[in-house]
């Protein structure tokens, strides 16, 4: 039957194993959680169960071309912020020169990127609180973002769209109206859901005080984006070490304030999130306005590469924070060595620090709310 | 109840049997359908033409199929019993409630007290479900599910106990007769929660008890499927997990239609003598009963999940309290008026 340890004069405990196969592990993390009744004493994550040696890929491929594909398929909910950030990286190492309609268009696909992962983090944020109907009112948003993706690129999930030097192919004719209409109609939606989540008592009641995560902690696990933000650090690439364009926009970094709560909780994590998702849609905006309409997208884009020997880190703000590609170029046509420092990872590392003392509900809050991709942290 | 006691008992007894199961599969049904409508989808629409209305029958013949898989480990007698008491215990409860003025099952003067009585066996069936799975989940979720139920009966009792203080019977037939008759300003009902203010309150704390106590959200704790997968059900597939989802309904409906009884006037129609008469008396409590089921569905799809300490405090230090109070004002303005 089930085994209760007691050491020494100690509580007993429960060893309980939580995935790979759970409902709100967000994929195939596995934790390995002691329990003293309901109260978590102990927590232990368990990471590789969806490990696609992706770095040593990216060695073999033929071509630094034909890494993109791979990269979408590390933070598989948001691909375009990966690409994005891999074709920063390469155009850093070569010099290239991107043309400003690529830019906007860049800027506005990562943009409404954000907007949809930040949607999905929120959604099943809320689906592990155990409310089922805002998670398939967000998806009917997300749904639209992906209806514009698959008009441009023709694929829903994994776009390969952004490509070293430029994109794959031009927007189609609809893409400014498609995007201006669906600003237009997400702004009211983001209301509804800070009526049917956000300030819902049971959903505070459930979030704030939880998983308190101070400024100093957030920081010593060089932890980033939406988690680092929730403890009241106002630090986002865009802003901080602009890339792309973002330094054209005006836009704020929305930080936790604990305004529920204390500083840093669960409730803060989850707030950023959506403020960040306003911010999006400014930015999104902005970018339509300034848009030039003509200009081939292929224009700079090399028909092979050829790299020198030197090396690179580039790093840009994905939605889950700091995605930085560190590439060793030698003389052939694919890189020495890739190595991607990927924010799910150094997030999740905070786990264990900061679920101690709380109840096992409270620790699916705090996974939810440093949302992880799996994909991600395994590469 | 003359002409019906030529009838055989064993008879008589199936027919709470045969209104559970077609409401089981139209609840089920109707489940989909209103998270359907709150989620702006349209929830089942193929199985059976009209909107998808033989949804519950393929469940079922799906779950009829399904290999039978005992766990090894398992206390095997433990494990197969328990979701046949559960449902014993909802279906024993039917026993007192009268469905119509011309039926119900058993006419005993102690009719709230037996139904308080045999819905904790729930409890223990849960209990012995969760223990015997040999699973670490289930086992939380039925020493959530042994807490909250206990805890949450006492509310649910001192509300019951408020309308007995104004019925002055513990027979819910002698309860739904004194409810009859259209008398308050000349047209409102002499349903109960229109008779004293304070009964409204007794009702609202009754509606919250039974919601945790039939573990519908805020309060589904014990099979809270984000946090332990499925809680005491994590073991159980096929037909013994039908049962409990049979169980889990006629709970609801069990509770829903002792909420119909105490303050709604039972099978009494809302227009006096007009659309009365047994068999629309039947249909009148059915459809109070329905009203009740149909609330708990619309709060299911609508709000998040109570954590297990917040669970706690809200009965011991928010609802006891304030039934007791409220319980004792009851009494006063019976003395008083």
């Amino acid at each position: 039957m089930i085994e209760v340890v007691r050491k020494g004069n100690s509580r007993p405990e429960m060893v309980i194993n939580m995935g790979p196969q759970h409902p709100s592990t967000h994929g195939v993390l596995r934790l390995e959680v002691t329990l003293d009744g309901e109260l978590v004493t102990h927590v232990r994550p368990h990471i590789g169960y969806l490990h696609r040696c992706f770095e040593k890929y990216a060695e073999k491929m033929d071509d630094y071309s034909k890494v993109t594909p791979y990269t979408d398929r590390m933070d598989y909910v948001s691909a375009i912020n990966q690409e994005h950030g891999y074709a920063i990286a390469m155009e850093k190492l070569l010099s290239i020169e991107v043309p400003d309609r690529v830019e906007h268009i860049r800027v506005i696909m990562a943009e409404l990127q954000r907007i949809a992962s930040h949607l999905l983090a929120v959604g099943t944020f809320g689906l592990d609180l155990g409310a089922f109907t805002p998670f398939l009112y967000v998806f009917t948003e997300r749904e639209k973002i992906l209806d514009i993706f698959e008009k441009t690129s023709g694929a829903r999930l994994l776009y390969n769209y952004i490509c070293v030097g430029g994109l794959m192919r031009d927007v189609d004719e609809d893409f400014k109206k498609d995007t201006a209409e669906f600003v237009r109609t997400f702004r009211p939606k983001i209301t509804e859901l800070q009526d049917l989540l956000s300030y819902n008592s049971i959903f505070i009641k459930r979030t704030a005080n939880v998983g308190i995560l101070p400024e100093k902690v957030a920081l010593n696990f060089a932890s980033s984006g939406p988690v680092l933000r929730g403890s009241g650090v106002k630090w986002d690439l865009r802003k901080n070490d602009p890339y792309s364009i973002y330094d054209r926009f005006d836009f704020d970094i929305p930080v936790g304030k604990g305004e529920v709560g204390t500083l840093g909780d669960c409730w803060d994590r989850y707030i950023v999130r959506v403020h960040e998702m306003e911010e999006s849609c400014k930015i999104i905006e902005q970018a339509l306005e300034s848009m030039p309409d003509e200009g081939d997208v292929q224009q700079n884009v090399p028909k092979k590469i050829r790299t020198k020997p030197g090396e690179i880190y580039s790093r840009t703000e994905s939605p889950r924070g700091e995605l930085g590609y560190y590439i060793i170029s030698d003389q052939s046509s694919k890189p020495f060595r890739l190595k991607a420092r990927t924010p799910s990872f150094v997030n999740l590392s905070v786990l264990p620090a900061i679920s101690r003392g709380s109840l096992m509900s409270d620790l699916v809050a705090i996974i939810g709310s440093i949302d992880i991709v799996l994909g991600e942290v395994d590469r | 109840m003359t002409s019906l006691e030529t009838i055989p008992v064993a008879l008589l007894a199936l027919f709470p049997l045969t209104v559970i199961l077609i409401y089981a599969l139209f609840a089920i049904w109707m489940e989909r359908k209103v998270a359907g409508f709150i989620q702006d989808r349209l929830g089942p629409m193929r199985v059976g033409g009209w909107h998808g209305w033989a949804q519950s029958f393929a469940d079922l013949l799906k779950l009829i199929q399904k290999e039978d898989i005992i766990p090894t480990d398992t206390s095997k007698f433990l494990f197969k019993f328990a979701p046949f008491l559960m449902f014993a215990a909802s279906y024993a409860a039917f026993a007192v409630i009268p469905f119509s003025s011309a039926y119900m099952g058993s006419n005993i003067d102690i009719g709230v007290f037996y139904i308080l009585a045999i819905t904790s066996l729930l409890t223990i069936s849960v209990i012995m479900a969760g223990w015997a799975s040999n699973n670490k989940w289930s086992l939380l979720g039925a020493m959530r599910s042994a807490a909250q139920m206990v805890s949450y009966e006492v509310p649910t009792i001192m509300a019951v106990l408020s309308v007995i203080v104004v019925a002055g019977s513990l027979n819910l037939m002698t309860v739904t007769e004194m409810q009859s008759g259209n008398d308050i300003l000349g047209f409102i009902p002499n349903w109960l929660i229109f008779q004293n203010p304070f009964l409204l309150v007794a009702f609202v704390i009754f509606f919250i008890s039974i919601l945790a106590e039939s573990h519908r959200v805020p309060f589904d704790l014990p099979e809270s499927e984000s946090e332990l997968v499925a809680g005491f059900q994590t073991e159980y597939s096929g037909m013994r997990w039908a049962m409990f989802m049979l169980a889990e309904y006629a709970d609801m409906l069990l509770l829903s239609l002792l909420g119909a009884v105490l303050f709604f006037g039972g099978w009494n129609s809302p227009f006096g003598e007009f659309m009365g008469g047994p068999v629309w008396g039947f249909i009148w409590f059915m459809l109070k009963g329905m009203i009740l089921v149909f609330v708990m569905m619309w709060i299911r799809w609508t709000l998040p999940r109570y954590r297990v300490d917040q669970l706690m405090h809200l009965c011991w230090s928010v609802l006891i309290p304030i039934s007791f109070v409220n319980f004792v004002l009851i009494a006063l303005w019976e003395m008083l008026f």
